[in-house]
């Protein structure tokens, strides 16, 4: 069984360095992919492939990377601890909140590099909760159901805000009009370097709540039996999703239903153990977006379409089928 | 399988410590404006197999949970050997005290021998990993509840009574001196209520382990437990051996039930039996 997970594992990280490659030989010049594992473990920088290898096309990739792995691990969390096969960052509010605080900020002049991670993390907190305590409100609860539609509304609610925000603001809309569609595109600034640190937090912090993860889908009291701390836990679940949704808006905007597709993805191939799921929905998350990245920018070639869209191509029917199998 | 062919297993490791004193010291307990407990007091008599009954709504599922720590106590305490639970650190509780509540969730996908496996959460951290220990403490507490013949199906694919099975199992994995259980009975045939209270008794006597059982059914209460409280609006009405308290004053004064008590010939323990017409 261990020597089975562990072939499994290495197939899959060797798919994702495959697709990598392949993300970084894709472009408006193709490059082949020989030349991109040379770039990468033998740069030259005399030669302009790795010159545009190393400082254009391996950051996108590793942006894909980041999201991908933020927003899949962020709607794992989500759906183990509501216990809501529809849970994700996107459908209930996060995603809208986060990238409303930050056109807010920048329009503000308060949208620096360092400043963006924490307004988006503001921002998916504050419309988290509106939408949790819309949907506590309704009777019957926070159901899958009510948390969606309360999530919807938000949703629409805010993303007009952020519209009449950008009418207002000409320059804000110019800056942030490709990133809004969520988009790997842009951000070649020191936000990159400000992100990844809330993600790395983020990621830690889901990998130590992982195993009481698995608990909690017994049951608050069964938890509680086992001498889980939950209000201890559902704070670092919150932490967690939180920082890793902020990662994701500020690098690449709102890109919707990764965190609903890939966490279902994974509980098909390994099952319901979140020490397990955690990495995994990393791994798999990050693949799914530089494969995502790829069609974006290969579906129209020579334009570019922005990879959000993708995700939402994708994730949209298969929304529709979880909510006809599931709920 | 038959009972007398069964082979007595050995249900915890020999180096199980001896049971801990549960008290309850004027506990109150509630739910937001609704107060369920009013300054409750009642010893638990360690080693033995106490059934908690009471009309629906009386508080014993509510006296239980706050036992478990999972509802906090508004005043008084809960003691174990002197310490309030509630202070406690919860895992150092998970240590001496298991919880089967009322509704667990199996969650979709896991299987039995895995279910049965995070009843050893408790014992572990990132320092202390899954050992051979807890290997051993899964098959002890399989085996204890004749549930390895189906180790590897999904939990959902079980009956009823199986489901039950499994659970205990995992609180046994636990391998706590206390546990408490919340109506692990209601809702099965008679016949698996039978046999899941002779598996109860069994861990409480070959064991020494105290446990304290919330049940519905009056008759399996009196026919397995040692002890019997009654409860009735929050209050504990009689505490004490079967015998003493399963008597038709009690039953009429807790449950407003007049019934004839009888002594079952073969065991002597009571059994009580309603009045038809009589209200």
């Amino acid at each position: 069984m261990t020597g089975r997970r562990t072939a499994i594992c290495a197939l899959a990280l060797a798919g994702l360095l495959l697709i990598l490659s392949w993300h970084i030989s894709v472009g408006a010049k193709a490059i082949p992919l020989t030349t991109v594992v040379q770039a990468l473990l033998f740069y030259d920088d005399t030669i302009f492939d790795h010159v545009v290898i190393r400082d254009l096309r391996l950051p996108r990739a590793l942006m894909a990377v980041a999201v991908g792995a933020g927003l899949s691990v962020a709607g794992a969390l989500m759906q183990g601890v509501t216990h809501n096969p529809l849970a994700d960052p996107g459908l209930l509010g996060l995603l809208a909140g986060a990238s409303l605080a930050v056109v807010l900020g920048t329009a503000l002049g308060i949208g620096s590099a360092a400043a963006i991670p924490p307004l988006a993390a503001f921002g998916a907190l504050v419309s988290g909760a509106v939408v949790w305590s819309i949907a506590m409100a309704i009777s019957g609860g926070a159901t899958p159901m009510t948390l969606v539609l309360s999530g919807a509304a938000v949703t629409a609610f805010l993303t007009a805000l952020t519209a009449i925000l950008l009418l207002i603001h000409q320059t804000v809309f110019e800056a942030l009009r490709v990133w809004l569609t969520g988009s790997l595109a842009g951000r070649p600034d020191q936000v990159g370097l400000w992100a990844t640190g809330w993600l790395l937090a983020g990621l830690v912090t889901a990998l130590g709540v992982a195993r009481k993860i698995t608990t909690l889908a017994m049951g608050e009291d069964t938890a509680t039996g086992l001498g889980v701390d939950v209000a201890k836990l559902q704070m670092a679940v919150l932490f967690s999703v939180v920082a890793l949704t902020a990662s994701a808006v500020a690098l690449a905007g709102p890109m919707g239903f990764v965190g609903l597709v890939v966490p279902h993805m994974v509980r098909l191939i390994i099952g319901y153990d979140y020490r397990l799921i955690v990495p995994w929905a990393a791994v798999v998350g990050a693949t799914y977006m530089l494969l995502a990245d790829i069609a974006a920018r290969m579906l129209l070639a020579p334009i570019e379409v922005s990879t959000g869209l993708i995700t939402a191509l994708l994730g949209a029917p298969i929304f529709v089928w979880l909510v006809r199998t599931r709920l | 399988m038959p009972d007398d062919t069964r082979v007595t297993i050995p249900l915890a490791s020999s180096t199980m410590i001896s049971a801990p004193r549960l008290q309850i010291n004027e506990l109150s307990v509630g739910y937001g404006d609704l107060q369920v407990i009013e300054h409750l007091t009642l010893d638990i008599p360690t080693g033995d197999l106490t059934a908690i009954i009471g009309p629906n709504g009386c508080g014993k599922s509510t006296l239980l949970k706050a036992m478990a720590r999972v509802l906090p106590a508004r005043a008084g305490q809960v003691l174990l050997d002197g310490q309030p639970v509630h202070n406690m650190q919860t895992r150092d509780v998970a240590k001496l005290m298991a919880l089967l509540p009322q509704a667990p969730v199996a969650p979709e996908g896991l299987c039995v021998r895995e279910l049965v496996a995070q009843g050893r959460f408790p014992h572990q951290s990132f320092i202390r990993q899954w050992s051979r220990k807890d290997t051993d403490a899964v098959a002890r507490a399989m085996a204890a509840t004749d549930t390895e013949c189906f180790g590897d199906r999904s939990v959902d694919a079980l009956s009823g009574g199986q489901r039950q099975r499994v659970w205990i199992a995992m609180v046994l994995a636990q391998e706590t001196p206390i546990l408490l259980l919340d109506e692990p009975t209601t809702f099965l045939d008679l016949k698996v209520q039978v046999d899941l209270m002779t598996l109860l008794r069994r861990i409480a006597h070959e064991d020494g382990r105290t446990l304290v059982i919330v049940m519905h059914e009056l008759n399996v209460a009196a026919a397995f437990a040692d002890r019997v409280v009654m409860m009735r609006d929050g209050m504990v009405l009689a505490a004490g051996a079967v015998t003493d308290v399963f008597t038709e004053g009690n039953l009429a004064e807790v449950f407003g039930l007049s019934a004839t008590v009888l002594s079952d010939p073969e065991t002597g323990r009571p059994v009580c039996i309603p009045r038809l017409g009589a209200r």
